[in-house]
């Protein structure tokens, strides 16, 4: 009998190899081990057969049964993973096509925006608070509080923008610097008594009636003040040079105070920045030349008395920087009207994408993302 | 404020080369904002002779000149038709930049033969406009001399930006003093000698204005004037200004060497007493610029019998002024009140050099010097008799004492300087020092800027430039102890929090100007008086109400770029009220075009309101707002915002008194006036409408109560009335079982089909959340009856079968 039971196992195993698909496959299982099969027909065998022959060929053929039936089962894997290849085969997509679809990838930040938040986390992380004023000023506060009195020639070289309104008798302005928030600032910290001592930036639009390539009839300013007891010039000088440093990511920047004039200071400097060009490049913070970037000095004592602090006992520096030509330096948007045209293949250029939020423990700048659109379109 | 060099030397002994003085003055506060040397202009052109000419082979009009200069003969060819041997004239050698135009000379083939260098004509060289022929030098220099010393052009001429504080250095004298004070040289004594004469003549000299305290006048009799001499023309030229007559050019000379505006009068066309005095009501006259001036009795005057000569301290009259034909003339050497020339000159928007110095402050006693020294000028370049001057009112009182604490310097700079020093630079400078604990300094006539109000900054500021800041000690500020404290207030990190947001949202941020059109201002009902009294254009003239119209304006000039999709926000002012302070804090976006460019995935379709009140629930959330317990109610009639549709628009609110919001498309008329061709939609966000938070409010979260049980949801289709609400669906299904129902969505709306008209068919899942047993199917059953009933009840409307 054992002759018969390997034939046929030889005979199965050939029919389950041979087997193309799941079809072929069930017909040699209903072929072995259906009811009718022939594996089930010799099994039966066993029921009429002695105990000594049955003893002899019971493991026999449930060994026979169960070889096959393993067969069967490896050979559906295999059938079964063989379709299912196939069937991948013809499922494939173009995995070329655009994902961005919807234009939330678009979104982006105005430089001006991105450089003011990299101005206050500077300035932030040297203590300076942020204040704002109005962009609607009387001539107190743009201009007789920062000892700028009416007929001094340097109201003049404000290009004013008057509005046909007044407030006490005088024509209502726009603010031609941040300065005027020097002296509300004050005059606040008075009544609440937050102050002095004083340690602010205040960064805001500003106004002049002019207009050409490097400058458009609002701009934008950041004005700092720090009045304590003994705040002298060494300590503007320090603040400036940790400030452009921090901002143009360099090591140092030694700035030179060149003296000058503005009406809120005495004395009063322009600061001056070291720079270079390295062909269309400029390089800031090193190198022969010279570049203006603001204003600057020691706080003018009557400008102390209009915001009602006691000039004999307080002094402070102040200085004034334009917002939009830092980021002009910085970050290399030549035309300064461009920053206020609103025009969507600029803002996109120039843009900084939304998760670049800058800050001193990651760096301000984002190298890495600098210019790079949000996914590939 | 330009002068040359040589100027500079009439008053300043010094041995500096340009470079060093250039650098110094910037340095004392005298910024130099241009300097045109002619040594570097002319680098490349030197004194050259034509030795001979040959005719061009190709060309007639063409000579091929040897040409003799300071290196040897060299050959170039030539077009000028006075080109010919033994002319002296001027080469231009490779490498030259050709005023002119800026072309680099280089070595060049004209008509196949190779010219080196070019003799140049008084045009290419930037000095007349004599096209027809090249220079031709008289006086025979030798060959080889630099260009700009053989056409007296030696002179480097600088340029500096005086500060409306320093009236002093609108006269070269007064740089001079400020060179020698830093250790530049020494300044020359005053060449001005008193005017000698005994008899008096000429008109009688009065002052009857506060703006006038002394009127000096001088009478010369018998004056020939002509063109002044080279060597004045050359001085004024360098600077700019036209030479007119000897007459004048004195005058002005000395308001650039003293910074002292004078004014010579033809005596002749006087008649009577001349008089400073307030100009009468409807009094007129006809000025140097030939413009006739209305004047005010707020105007200073100088007068004769007669009638108005000038206006005084600003312009003089064209009718008394000295011509070629003058014999006789009266000098006026006064002073003006600062103030009051400001306020005339700005009155009568006349820009002259004598407004510009006596607005500033010319130093009162430089009204006898002034006129000592044009008196001498006159008579030794036009001759004439010389009567005693004479002087109206009296010179006002310019003495000014300051008391000094020398330790103020350090106090306010940080810089340590010896009190020697100090002493010594305020004395160059022209003060008076007296030390001692507190120093007594007065202060020179000519330095009215000078405060004594200060606490001494004005001193130190006078020291600490001279000395020089390089060595101002950088010194940090006190740092607070421990991290760094949040300096932002809430409504600064609200605006940041919302920027972020809405870029997040494919928003790109503009900034876009504080000033609109009128038409636009109007549109969005601007208030009273917000309207610009100068505007830099007429689209710039009015403050804006809202940041739409700037964003509107945009996007119809990107659609006009052809953009197909515009989504642009902004964070900025809207000025309510032309107050001080009437400005409110908002965010605005707005989307046109199409929601999305055209894509595979899926048709175009139009921005919509519910794309800009997704926009706006954004914003607020990043100001801390849980959206969704906010209302969405139509605008107020009473807002007065009607620049949205008005069916398609709201307003976000919990207290409908005070949107936090509003939204919708934009109005179509207001569309059309902005040249608007797509469809748009627009939000406007105010921060301040979101209250703070309680001081008080924790930062940890409320706990979390998580069921273990399944949810499970159902859902529920209803026919209802086309105005239905969804909101009012959604809260008439949650107040079904406020206990079990955690969350009802709408997630099918739609109309048509076999729907009556006028119905709408509002689909609703509704999600049941278990919290302490498995639900039976009756509960279940029950909880969906109650959510029917309730919707039906709210909307009258059915459930769907």
């Amino acid at each position: 009998m054992s002759a018969e039971a390997d034939k046929l196992k030889t005979d199965i195993l050939a029919a389950i190899a041979a087997a193309e698909d799941a079809a072929a496959l069930e017909a040699v299982r209903v072929g072995a081990l259906g009811k009718k099969g022939t594996v089930s027909a010799l099994l039966k065998t066993l029921g009429g057969m002695s105990a000594e022959e049955r003893q002899t060929n019971g493991p026999l053929f449930n060994a026979l049964r169960d070889a096959v039936s393993e067969a069967i089962a490896e050979k559906k894997t295999t059938i079964d993973a063989a379709a299912l290849n196939a069937r991948l085969a013809e499922e494939t997509l173009d995995m070329t096509l655009p994902v961005a679809t919807d234009p939330q990838f678009e979104g982006r930040i105005h430089p001006v925006s991105q450089v003011m938040e990299e101005i206050a986390a500077i300035f932030a992380d040297m203590g300076f608070d942020v204040a704002e004023g109005p962009d609607i000023e009387s001539g107190f506060y743009n201009f007789t509080a920062l000892n700028i009195p009416e007929a001094h020639p340097a109201r003049q070289m404000h290009d004013t923008f008057y509005l046909n309104a007044e407030e006490d008798g005088e024509a209502l302005l726009l603010r031609t610097h941040t300065s005027p928030v020097q002296v509300r600032t004050m005059q606040n910290g008075q009544a609440d008594n937050s102050g002095p001592p004083f340690r602010f930036i205040a960064p805001g639009r500003t106004y002049r009636c002019d207009s050409d390539q490097t400058h458009t009839p609002m701009f934008h300013q950041v004005e700092g003040l720090v009045v304590d007891e003994t705040t002298h010039m060494g300590h503007l000088k320090y603040t400036l040079e940790a400030f452009l440093a921090a901002f143009f990511e360099v090591s140092d920047i030694s700035i030179r105070f060149r003296p000058s004039y503005f009406p809120f200071t005495e004395p009063s400097m322009e600061i001056d920045m070291p720079c270079r060009r390295d062909g269309d490049r400029l390089i800031v913070g090193e190198g022969d030349d010279w570049m203006e970037i603001g204003g600057s000095g020691m706080v003018n004592p009557h400008v102390l008395r209009h915001a009602c602090i006691d000039a004999d006992k307080y002094q402070g520096f102040a200085f004034g920087m334009g917002i939009d030509r830092l980021a002009m330096l910085k970050y290399g948007a030549p035309d300064l009207r461009a920053f206020f045209e609103a025009d969507l293949r600029w803002l996109k250029h120039y843009g900084f994408l939304p998760i670049d939020v800058p800050g001193l423990a990651g760096g301000l700048s984002n190298k890495s993302l600098a210019g790079k659109p949000g996914t590939g379109q | 404020m330009k002068f040359t060099l040589s100027w500079l030397h009439d008053h300043l002994d010094t041995e500096a080369a340009l470079e060093e003085i250039v650098e110094r003055l910037t340095l004392i506060g005298l910024e130099v904002e241009a300097l045109s040397d002619p040594a570097e202009t002319f680098a490349n052109f030197e004194v050259a002779e034509i030795i001979a000419t040959e005719p061009h082979p190709e060309a007639d009009r063409l000579q091929i000149c040897t040409v003799k200069s300071g290196g040897g003969e060299q050959k170039l060819v030539c077009g000028a038709p006075n080109a010919r041997a033994g002319l002296i004239g001027i080469l231009a050698q490779q490498g030259a930049v050709i005023p002119s135009n800026g072309m680099v000379l280089g070595k060049a083939k004209i008509r196949g033969v190779t010219s080196n260098g070019m003799m140049c004509s008084g045009a290419e060289l930037g000095l007349s406009d004599d096209h027809d022929g090249i220079i031709e030098l008289q006086d025979a220099p030798k060959i080889g001399t630099p260009a700009a010393e053989a056409l007296g052009l030696a002179d480097p001429m600088i340029e500096i930006g005086i500060t409306p504080n320093r009236p002093d250095c609108l006269g070269v004298r007064g740089i001079a003093r400020d060179l020698a004070a830093s250790g530049l040289g020494t300044l020359k004594d005053d060449k001005a000698a008193p005017i000698k004469a005994d008899k008096k003549a000429g008109p009688a000299i009065a002052v009857d204005s506060d703006a006038c305290p002394v009127f000096a006048g001088c009478y010369i009799e018998g004056v020939t004037n002509a063109p002044s001499p080279a060597w004045l023309q050359a001085r004024l030229k360098a600077i700019g200004l036209n030479p007119i007559n000897a007459l004048v050019d004195i005058t002005n000379y000395i308001s650039y060497d003293r910074g002292r505006p004078l004014h010579v009068y033809d005596a002749d066309k006087l008649s009577g007493t001349v008089r400073a005095r307030a100009a009468e009501k409807g009094e007129s006259f006809v000025a140097l610029d030939d413009a006739t001036y209305e004047l005010t009795p707020n105007d200073c005057v100088i007068a004769d019998d007669k009638g108005v000569l000038g206006l005084g301290g600003i312009m003089g009259g064209l009718a008394s002024g000295s011509t070629l034909e003058t014999k006789n003339v009266l000098v006026e050497s006064a002073w003006f009140d600062p103030v009051s020339i400001a306020l005339s000159g700005r009155h009568h928007n006349i820009e002259s050099d004598a407004r510009y110095r006596f607005e500033r402050g010319v130093d009162p006693a430089s009204v006898e010097s002034g006129l000592n020294l044009a008196v001498q000028m006159i008579v030794e370049i036009c001759g004439g008799t010389v009567h005693a001057p004479q002087i109206g009112g009296a010179v006002p009182e310019s003495d000014k004492i300051v008391s000094f604490a020398p330790a103020r310097v350090q106090q306010l700079t940080g810089l340590d300087i010896a009190e020697s020093e100090m002493q010594a630079v305020l004395e160059k400078l022209g003060f008076g020092v007296t030390t001692g604990k507190s120093w007594r300094i007065s202060v020179p006539s000519w330095r009215p800027d000078i405060d004594a109000d200060t606490n001494g900054a004005d001193i130190v500021e006078e020291i600490v430039r001279i000395h020089g800041l390089d060595e101002v000690p950088a010194t940090p500020l006190p740092q607070r102890d421990g991290v760094a404290k949040p300096t932002l207030t809430l409504a600064q990190r609200r605006a940041a929090l919302m920027r972020r947001a809405l870029a997040a949202r494919g928003l790109i941020e503009a900034v876009t100007w504080s000033f609109i059109s009128a038409a636009q201002a109007k549109a969005f009902h601007v208030a009273e008086g917000l309207q610009l009294a100068n505007p830099i254009s007429s689209e710039l003239s009015h403050m804006r109400p809202s940041l739409l119209p700037g964003l509107m304006a945009a996007a119809a000039r990107n659609r006009d770029r052809g953009a197909q999709s515009i989504n642009l926000f902004e964070l900025g002012h809207e000025f309510k009220a032309a107050t001080p302070g009437a400005q409110r804090f908002a965010a605005a976006g707005l989307r046109a075009g199409l929601a999305a460019p055209k894509n595979w995935r899926g048709a175009a379709h139009n921005v919509d309101a519910y794309q800009a009140r997704a926009d706006a629930e954004a914003a607020l959330a990043a100001c801390g707002v849980a959206t969704d317990g906010l209302q969405v109610l139509p605008i107020p009639e009473d807002s007065g915002i009607d620049w949205y549709h008005p069916g398609r628009s709201g307003v976000l609110a919990r207290n409908p008194r005070e949107p936090m919001a509003v939204f919708g498309e934009l109005h179509p008329a207001l569309l059309k006036q902005f040249d608007i061709d797509v469809a748009a939609a627009a939000f406007e966000v105010w921060p301040d409408a979101v209250p703070a938070p309680k001081d008080n409010s924790a930062i940890a979260r409320a706990a979390l109560a998580l069921s273990n049980l399944q949810s499970l949801s159902r859902d529920f289709a209803f026919e209802v009335a086309g105005d239905t609400k969804a909101a009012d669906m959604v809260r008439a299904a949650q107040a079904a079982d406020k206990k079990l129902i955690s969350q009802v969505r709408v997630f099918d709306v739609f109309a048509g089909g076999n729907l009556p008209d006028g119905m709408k068919s509002v689909a609703l899942e509704v999600t049941l959340q278990p919290r302490d047993k498995t639900l039976t199917d009756a509960e279940i059953e029950a909880v969906a009856e109650n959510v029917t009933a309730n919707v039906e009840k709210a909307t009258g409307g059915k459930l769907r079968g």
